[in-house]
Parts: structure tokens; C-alpha cells; sequence
């Protein structure tokens, strides 16, 4: 499948703060259906805020002030995330577009089992289930991301860092989104742990079809995981390619720029002058 | 010249309901000033169990640390003079400055408490030092930690800990929080006061490309134990063991994803 799953167009998005800052300056990008996308830049490039702005995330003081953002659902059926209401909007969170936030630690509730927290999703988004189908689907869950569904009575604390991590990638999984966005879903974790991180949820990707869009600053992981990566730079995108002819063939100076600064495992050395 | 020599040290903690954990079993290494060593290892390893033990927030279960090939005190002035000798810089620049002083502040306050130049000069040497790290004095001075970007916050903390003229510098993931497109310039920061200095820095990191590239040794740290020790490229290229092997194969290489077919994610196209 190549067809798209989010037209964006024209979009911008500005803090309207004194002086205003342009965070994101007339994006247009197509995101595949399936596809992981990388988005790739130094702090403050926009590349958050472009993330958060497709789903209306943003909060005060930044104001989207221009541009389109299309969601073409299986069904069929196009829409227009700008238009929705307060009501629709919330069910379209999660349900069709997921999160996996940075810092497990911080986006979970300490004083809740995974467990209740799992159930909660099902309670406000399909509220048609019984507690034992809510169950059964959380237990599920835990299988799927390999944690284990007898951890369901555990609490944030009592699970690893990695553990966590799958834990808040299941509850993105919830719903079966058409869409998960990750910020920087395995910047806290270890090397180890963040391979194998990475190896589920490209495993997910193939079973469940849902696309990506992966922000983080690490380039080299992001050339590994992603099929495109937009690279931003000042809330523009100066490049958007396949992973391979970002690595082999960068068009844009910033790129080159970006790739010849982070020191390589087993390439040249020289980068650090010693 | 040795400036830091951990003999044999083990450290064991009692965990309740989990018996004895060995943190650390029989570990020797020796750092010479001038020379960066990099200790890496994943979460759990014992890394950070020596940098407790170096800064004494941690005491040894057995064995011996000696610094400047004296051994260390555990109270009063020889404490506070082990101190000066050995700076930490930590992993979060957002965390280790305070809010409410200013960037002079936080030079200027090492200088005052260790004496190291007479009264009159402390001006003199903030901005020295704040040169030292490549800050403009007059632009940073005054400002606090908030208006200053994670990069320019890790100089100071490097400002910081330089005031005290210390024989060795413990680097507990320096540019692990900075942006990828940042860490270059803050390891090479390290590398340069480090040659002119004469400094040793021991350089705890998880991560082996920088590892690779800002140590002269590597010591890989497995569950308290060394397992593999050598210059930093035989370490990187050319692992002997397993755990060795499997951190490098973990960590992000592009080179090596784009030159095999399948890449390292098996399939991940």
C-alpha cells in the first residue's frame, strides 16, 4: 500500500508571544500509509511542534495559523482535522492517531496499576465493552509488546525502564490506530534496550499496518528505523528522502551539515579533534 | 603521572527481599593525567556505582581508591581538598545549575570556597574561565540558566568544574542530553582542556560511538564486573567479548545498516 494517510498543506504554525516566533513555516508533506516517517532536526527546528500541530495538540501560546490537515481513514472516508469539534476531536484522538511520549516514567500515573491504566482507554473510547472484555483486551495487549499480561497488577515502579516503554507503546496500540507519533519514544533508555525497542515496533508496523512519524534528534537511529526522514531546520523542511539517499545522496547543505556531526561507530575517525 | 588508582574494589549493596547485589566485583584500572578513559556499560552495569564511590557518596565494600596516590579521607580538610581534585560534570545541565543564580555565580562560588586565587581576582578569573569553555563573558555572565541553550548551560557546568583546578574530571554522560548536532563540539571542548590542562577524565557513557571517539582507553563494564579493556579502537572495532560484541551490535551504525541488504533491524524497509 502506498496511497496516503495524512495530506498536510501549507501548515504553519506560530507562538504568539512578543516578538512571534514562526515555529512551523508552510509544511506541506504526504504521509504513506505504513510507512515510517523520521523527523529529524535540532532542538527547536519545529519538529515537535509540527508533530503535535497535525493532531491539534498545541496548547497556548502557539496558534496554527495557516494550512490543511487531511486524515484519509480506511474507510474511505477524508477528514478534515481542522474542522472537527471539541467532541469529535476527542474521539478521533487515540483512536485514530496515538502517542508515545518521551519519558515513560513521567506519562504514566505512579499510584495506578498498568493494568487500570490499559483499562481506562477502553472505558472512555469504547464504552460498549464489559470489564471482562476490557480485560481480556488489555491482557492481550501486554502479550503483544511482550511484557506479559500477569504484570497487569504492577505498578509504573515495579517495572524497568524498557518494560515501561512497551507499556505506553500498548496503550498507543490500544485502539489500533492508523497512525502513531513517537517523540523520542528511546532517548532514556539504554542501547540494548532501545534495540529491541526499536525491532518491536517495526514488528508492530508490519502486523497492524499503522503508520509512524518518529521525532528525534538522533540521526544515525533514525536511518535505521525509518523508511522517508524530513529533515527541518527554522519550522521548514529543507529535505524529505528515503532513508538511503538522506545517508548516500543528501541534496541539502543542512544534511550534510547534520550527518558529518554526530561521531561514527565504525567509520573515520577524526571527528572528535584530539 | 597516575592520578587515580582503584584497586580491587567491590561494592556490595543489601537489598531487602533480594539478598546481596554486587554493584561492583573486583574492579582495578588506573587513569594517568592527560589520558581520557571511557567506562561503558548499560543501565545496571556498575558505572555509576564507581562515580559514587569516586565522589564519595558511596564507600567501597572492599578495596581501595587512591588519588594523586593518596588514599581517600573520609571527613574534614583532606575531604574538602579530594574534592577540589576531582569535578564531576553531570548528565543533566537543566538539573545540576541553580535557577535562581546567575551564571558568575556559579563560577565564582568554587573560587571563593577553595581559595583558589586571592579575593581580587575572582572577576578576573570567571571570565577566564568562562573563555576557557568559548562563552563571551559579557553575554553570559549575568544571565541565569533559563536563557541559555543546553549546550552553553554543559560549558558552564565544565566552567564550574575547572574553577577548582582539579587533577581529574569524572563525565557522567556529558552530552547525552545536548542535541546530537551539539555533542561534537562540547566532547571536543573536553578534548582540548583536557590536552592543554593535562587533565585525566574518566568518561562515563552507554554511548560507544562517542566512547569510540573521545577515549584513548575503554574499560566495557558488565553486571560489576570488567570484561574487556583496551585502546578504544580494538575495544569498538575488533570486541573479543560477547557482551562487547552485543553492546556494539545494538548500537546505531549506519555504515554498516546501509552496506548489508536486509539492514540491522532485520527487514525494517
Amino acid at each position: 500500500m502506498t496511497d496516503s494517510l495524512l495530506t498536510v498543506r501549507d501548515f504553519s504554525v506560530v507562538y504568539d508571544v512578543d516578538p512571534p516566533v514562526d515555529a512551523v513555516t508552510h509544511v506541506s508533506l504526504d504521509l504513506r500509509r505504513g510507512e515510517i516517517l523520521g523527523l529529524a532536526g535540532e532542538s527547536g527546528c519545529g519538529k515537535t511542534t509540527l508533530a503535535y500541530g497535525v493532531q491539534r495538540l498545541l496548547k497556548a501560546p502557539a496558534v496554527i495559523t495557516g494550512g490543511s490537515v487531511t486524515f484519509h481513514d480506511a474507510s474511505g472516508e477524508d477528514i478534515d482535522v481542522n474542522a472537527l469539534d471539541a467532541e469529535q476531536m476527542r474521539r478521533f484522538r487515540w483512536d485514530k492517531i496515538s502517542m508515545v511520549f518521551q519519558g515513560a516514567m513521567n506519562a504514566l500515573n505512579p499510584v495506578a496499576t498498568i493494568g487500570a491504566q490499559l483499562e481506562d482507554v477502553f472505558e472512555i473510547h469504547r464504552p460498549g465493552l464489559s470489564r471482562r472484555q476490557r480485560r481480556s483486551e488489555v491482557a492481550e495487549l501486554l502479550e503483544i509488546v511482550k511484557v506479559g499480561a500477569q504484570r497487569s497488577r504492577s505498578f509504573p515502579h515495579e517495572l524497568s525502564g524498557g518494560m515501561r516503554q512497551r507499556v505506553m507503546i500498548a496503550m498507543a496500540l490500544a485502539l489500533r490506530p492508523q497512525l502513531m507519533v513517537m517523540d523520542e519514544p528511546t532517548t532514556a533508555l539504554d542501547v540494548l534496550v532501545q534495540r529491541e525497542i526499536l525491532k518491536q515496533i517495526s514488528q508492530l508496523r508490519h502486523e497492524f499496518g499503522f503508520s509512524v512519524i518518529f521525532i528525534t534528534h538522533d540521526l544515525p537511529l533514525l536511518l535505521e528505523i525509518s523508511d522517508r526522514i524530513a529533515i527541518m531546520r527554522d519550522g521548514e523542511i529543507v529535505e524529505l528522502d528515503t532513508a538511503e539517499n538522506i545517508w548516500t545522496r543528501p541534496q541539502d547543505e543542512y544534511t550534510r551539515t547534520l550527518l558529518s556531526s554526530f561521531p561514527r561507530l565504525t567509520g573515520e575517525k577524526g571527528m572528535v579533534a584530539r | 603521572m597516575t592520578v587515580l588508582d582503584v584497586s580491587h574494589v567491590t561494592k556490595i549493596y543489601n537489598v531487602r527481599g533480594a539478598g546481596q547485589i554486587r554493584a561492583l566485583d573486583d574492579v582495578s584500572f588506573t587513569l594517568r593525567s592527560g589520558q581520557t578513559i571511557g567506562l561503558v556499560g548499560q543501565s545496571g552495569s556498575g558505572k555509576s556505582t564507581i562515580a559514587k564511590i569516586l565522589t564519595q557518596l558511596e564507600t567501597p565494600t572492599t578495596g581501595e581508591v587512591l588519588l594523586d596516590g593518596k588514599p581517600v579521607p573520609r571527613r574534614g580538610r583532606g575531604l574538602r581538598e579530594y574534592r577540589q581534585r576531582l569535578r564531576m560534570v553531570f548528565q543533566d545541565p537543566f538539573a545540576s545549575l541553580n535557577p535562581y543564580h546567575s551564571i558568575g555565580y556559579h563560577i565564582e562560588r568554587p573560587l571563593r570556597l577553595d581559595g583558589v586565587v586571592p579575593a581580587a581576582e575572582i572577576d578576573a578569573e570567571v571570565r577566564r574561565l568562562l573563555e576557557r569553555v568559548r562563552l563571551t563573558p559579557d553575554a553570559v555572565i549575568d544571565r541565569r540558566p533559563h536563557e541559555l541553550s543546553g549546550g552553553q548551560r554543559q560549558r558552564v557546568a565544565i566552567a564550574r568544574a575547572l574553577a577548582s583546578r582539579p587533577s581529574l574530571l569524572v563525565a557522567d554522560e556529558p552530552v547525552s542530553m545536548l542535541d546530537v548536532s551539539i555533542r561534537l563540539g562540547v566532547l571536543n571542548l573536553l578534548a582540548d582542556l583536557q590536552r592543554e590542562e593535562g587533565l585525566g577524565v574518566l568518561y562515563i557513557t552507554h554511548d560507544l560511538a562517542t566512547a569510540r571517539h573521545f577515549s584513548d582507553e575503554i574499560i566495557v563494564l558488565n553486571q560489576g564486573l570488567i570484561v574487556e579493556r583496551g585502546s578504544a579502537d580494538d575495544v569498538i572495532l575488533r570486541p573479543q567479548d560477547p557482551y562487547t560484541k552485543e553492546l556494539r551490535a545494538a548500537s546505531p551504525d549506519p555504515e554498516k545498516h546501509f552496506a548489508s541488504a536486509s539492514g540491522i533491524l532485520g527487514g525494517a524497509q
